[in-house]
């Protein structure tokens, strides 16, 4: 099974486990992104994700089948949720089930990397001084938040 | 010439105003003249040079024609996961 979606309610990364786990398969890989208190240097108060819905589910659909080519995978799982979040929410969850744990573990990290190169989801950050930015990861110095 | 309604999202959304633009094009027009004609408007200079655009949900190329019924959006850098 392939399925992706964007979500505007709270993602269960137990049931994304759920979805993708069968006798066949050995290993389940799960990434699970959360939003952080902190985005280079400035204190975190809320995130609010938005996205360009058609495009992100059909972007999400190509990355699905690259992933059934790259790496004969079995079944995987992605939600993306949009809409207003707070501290620790799950922002991003993606589930992968293989027979083997390499293609399982590999599958999930190129399934997170795709997502946040290619698919058009945007997140406007709240600091605790009340300022608000739109995150550019291509500006921002340092690791991309997760 | 025709009118084209232009999707705009996050940080270019907020500097033209609204999610939505109405472009006057001519047949033939390209991704590039898109762009320029975007650029030249109020709030123009917030886009690049050379923003991602998208052309029925697929990015497109610069020199790729532009016909009145395609569905546009320009897109902002992607900050998912």
């Amino acid at each position: 099974m392939k399925r992706a979606a964007i979500v505007e309610r709270a993602i269960d990364p137990g049931a994304l486990i759920a979805e993708v786990q069968s006798p066949e398969f050995g290993a389940i890989s799960l990434f699970v992104g959360t939003v952080r208190d902190v985005n280079d240097g400035r204190t975190v108060t809320a995130l609010d994700y938005s996205a360009y819905v058609a495009m992100a589910e059909s972007e999400l659909a190509a990355i699905l089948d690259e992933a059934e080519v790259n790496f004969g995978i079995g079944a995987v799982a992605i939600e993306h949720r949009i809409g207003a979040l707070e501290l620790g929410d799950v922002s991003v969850a993606v589930a992968a089930a293989h027979a083997h744990r390499r293609p399982a573990i590999e599958c999930t990290r190129f399934v997170i990397e795709e997502i946040k190169s290619r698919v058009p989801i945007w997140k406007l950050e709240h600091y605790t001084d009340g300022a608000r930015e739109w995150v550019d990861p291509i500006r921002v110095s340092g690791e991309a938040t997760a | 010439m025709s009118i084209l309604t232009v999707q705009l999202f996050a940080s270019y959304a907020e500097a033209f105003g609204g999610p939505t633009l109405k472009i006057p094009l001519e047949s033939g027009a390209t991704v590039a003249d898109l762009v320029r004609r975007i650029r030249s408007l109020p709030g123009g200079r917030s886009l690049p040079p050379s923003p991602r655009v998208a052309v029925n949900r697929k990015l497109a190329a610069p020199d790729q024609l532009i016909r009145k019924d395609d569905e546009i959006a320009v897109i902002p850098p992607v900050a998912g996961g």
